[in-house]
């Protein structure tokens, strides 16, 4: 299948995020994303009224309470009214939204953020609200249960075992001690079984946290970053809802969407993997071919900090990040949703070669 | 500028009983449940799905060739589960599992009442154990257990009829969430505690908002600045409210008000007592009543003053 050349550059020129925290009871979610917007605006010296169009992701099921976005918005200065939407969902899909908004013509620039507050609620029980209504939500199966069975489905067919997957966590935490933002850096104990065969090392933090990008197109980019993260391309691919149908050794919307955004084409030196568990990371390479040479979540990912609905626009972000620091020439950036690995998108960033 | 003296924080519980209807395939499958029977669907390359869907995942063609299944079947992947959540199927620890039931291609999640994880293993043959009280739902199937089986592969064909049909579901939801408002809520509440009204101003456009979010919507930044407002204010705009509302204790008519509290940079809401109805007009100038135990002004009631001049919250409507 041919990936779809985009007519129009678009780059990530600048990227933020919070630190990540178990709690921030004394913020309002307004007042834990308005630092991050001012601090991508900063880094690109637009004000709002520069921005032309602005999308943001986030659920309602976190907090616990209706349209809670609509709160968030008053951080970016929405009025003059300004050009805007919502995804319910991790913000890596506001950006694409904004991504198809700006390929159109009808916008240049474009700010996209999205937030996480868990620590109000129960995580593992909220997300159990996005399952099925009908067959699966009954019987309340939590995001580790669901990530569990497919943990040992690749255990049964030999794609890992419970080191490797340790050895994964270590890896990942190891990596996220160079990041300043990171909820749990450095070395931990894989504990105990959550739900056999994750350890508490082989699951993600819980915590609060927001993230933003900039996007902009053609020559706004070269103007607003020394060295744009260009999208060279992005899809996104959804699998069937119930799990019983799918093979969940492996993830072939991952591999599709990577197709259709253009990531087999050439190399890539870094991808940047949204996977929450452990044994997701084992699936995710498996689907997109990665070998050791390519440098996988420097970041720390997901089990370093998982800011749910932020998590995902922060692979993206990071990604970008190691272009815009020249530490990287081609990244793969990778966001997900839903239970075991269900939704997925892919995106291709470079940097020009001549610019460092 | 003061610090809260603390976070505020209230239990939050979202109760949603969520009542769904169930087509053709669906209501089949979950009558079927009821009367211990087990509902597949079969696509057009003959697999069986179990639990059966309406539409093929794979090519969207519509599916009603309903057959029915076995009650045992085959553990397809497993995860055993130490601490039971709210809400899940056991109370004692158990194993996850998704299970092809004999007759099907495919795996229906639900949970294996087992003694401990060495007892569970892919490829474990497992039968129902149907729930004493079933009402078509698919907690009827109360968990699987072990049970050792040679497996019966022919999916006999159904007609998907029966007496009495369940035709919709209740999806029944509970989160119990923590909430806590943030900074600058928390100054509003706690300043309301003492019976004053506390707005914060945008240090960028003057605004002062009551109640305060901690951002002015205008600007974009920050409201630190704190602003004792009121207590009296001028009612700006005004609406006759004609239908009671359940659980509350209003005699109607009565009046809801955008109140514009002296100082404010834009109107609150607020009830209107202590005057007729009727007489309620743009310009009223009003104070808080405060119930006994009340955290909030009960209601607002003319303090007697001249009406305001239209120009002087003109901006405020």
């Amino acid at each position: 299948m041919t990936p779809h050349r985009p007519d129009r550059e678009v780059a990530i020129v600048a990227f933020a995020q919070s630190d990540h925290r178990r709690r921030t009871d004394d913020l309002s979610e307004v007042e834990m994303v308005m630092p991050v917007l001012h601090d991508v605006l900063r880094q690109t010296g637009l004000r709002t009224s520069d921005i032309d169009f602005t999308c943001s992701g986030s659920s309602d099921y976190l907090a616990g309470r209706a349209f809670s976005f609509t709160m968030a918005l008053d951080g970016v200065g929405a009025w003059p009214p300004i050009s805007e939407s919502h995804v319910e969902t991790d913000g890596a899909w506001a950006l694409y939204e904004a991504w198809v908004k700006l390929l159109t013509g009808e916008a240049d620039t474009a700010l996209v953020y999205s937030y996480g507050k868990s620590s109000p609620g129960s995580v593992r029980d909220v997300l159990t609200r996005q399952l099925d209504p009908y067959y699966l939500a009954p019987l309340w199966p939590d995001s580790v249960a669901l990530a569990a069975l497919q943990a040992q489905a690749l255990v049964d067919v030999g794609a890992t075992d419970e080191p490797a997957l340790a050895a994964i966590a270590t890896r990942s935490r190891a990596d996220a001690t160079a990041n300043a933002h990171a909820q749990l850096p450095g070395a931990r104990p894989q504990g105990e079984y959550v739900v056999r065969p994750l350890r508490t090392g082989d699951c993600p933090p819980i915590g609060d946290g927001v993230a933003a990008v900039i996007l902009a197109v053609g020559d706004r980019a070269r103007e607003l970053c020394a060295r744009p993260a260009w999208i060279r391309g992005m899809d996104h691919r959804i699998e069937a809802h119930s799990l019983g149908v799918r093979d969940l050794t492996d993830s072939p919307s991952t591999r599709l969407a990577a197709e259709r955004a253009g990531a087999f084409e050439a190399p890539v030196d870094t991808a940047e993997l949204h996977a929450p568990f452990t044994s997701q990371e084992v699936v995710l390479r498996r689907a997109l071919d990665l070998d050791e040479s390519v440098r996988v979540n420097p970041s720390g990912g997901a089990l370093a900090a998982n800011p749910v609905m932020a998590a995902g626009l922060i692979r993206l972000g990071e990604a970008a990040a190691r272009i815009h620091r020249g530490d990287s020439d081609r990244a793969l950036a990778h966001a997900t949703s839903g239970p075991c690995l269900q939704q997925n998108l892919v995106a291709v960033l470079e940097g020009e070669p001549h610019v460092r | 500028m003061t610090a809260p003296s603390e976070t505020l924080r209230a239990p939050l519980v979202v109760e949603f009983p969520f009542t769904r209807s169930l087509g053709p395939v669906q209501s089949a499958f979950l009558t079927g449940l009821r009367e211990r029977t087990v509902l597949g669907v079969r696509t057009e390359t003959g697999e069986v799905l179990v639990p059966p869907v309406e539409y093929d995942p794979a090519t969207a063609a519509e599916l009603r060739d309903l057959v029915e299944v076995g009650a045992t079947g085959t553990v397809t992947t497993w995860a055993w589960n130490p601490a039971p959540r709210t809400g899940q199927p056991l109370a004692t620890p158990f194993a996850w599992v998704l299970v092809r039931l004999d007759g099907a291609d495919t795996a229906l999640l639900h949970a294996l009442d087992a003694p401990g994880p060495e007892a569970v293993r892919t490829g474990l043959r497992v039968r129902i154990r149907w729930a004493a009280e079933r009402s078509g739902a698919i907690t009827d199937i109360a968990c699987f257990e072990p049970y050792d089986s040679d497996p019966v592969n022919e999916p006999a064909a159904h007609d998907g009829r029966f007496t009495d049909p369940v035709t919709g579901i209740v999806a029944a939801a509970r989160l119990d969430y923590t909430y806590s408002p943030g900074r600058a809520q928390t100054r509003y509440l706690h300043a309301l505690g003492e019976r004053r009204t506390v707005g914060e101003r945008c240090p960028s456009c003057a605004k002062v908002y009551v109640p305060p979010r901690g951002a002015c919507p205008t600007c974009g930044v920050a409201t630190t600045d704190q602003v004792e407002v009121g207590p009296r204010g001028t009612v700006t705009t005004y609406c006759i409210v004609n239908i009671k509302a359940k659980n509350l204790d209003i005699e109607v008519p009565y009046v809801y008000a955008h109140i514009a509290l002296d100082g404010a940079g834009l109107a609150l809401h607020g009830r209107i007592g202590g005057i007729p109805y009727d007489q309620v007009r743009m310009g009223l100038r009003v104070e808080p009543v405060w119930s006994d135990d009340g955290r909030y002004p009960d209601h607002y009631r003319p303090t007697g003053e001249p009406d305001a001049d239209y120009d002087t919250y003109k901006e405020l409507l």
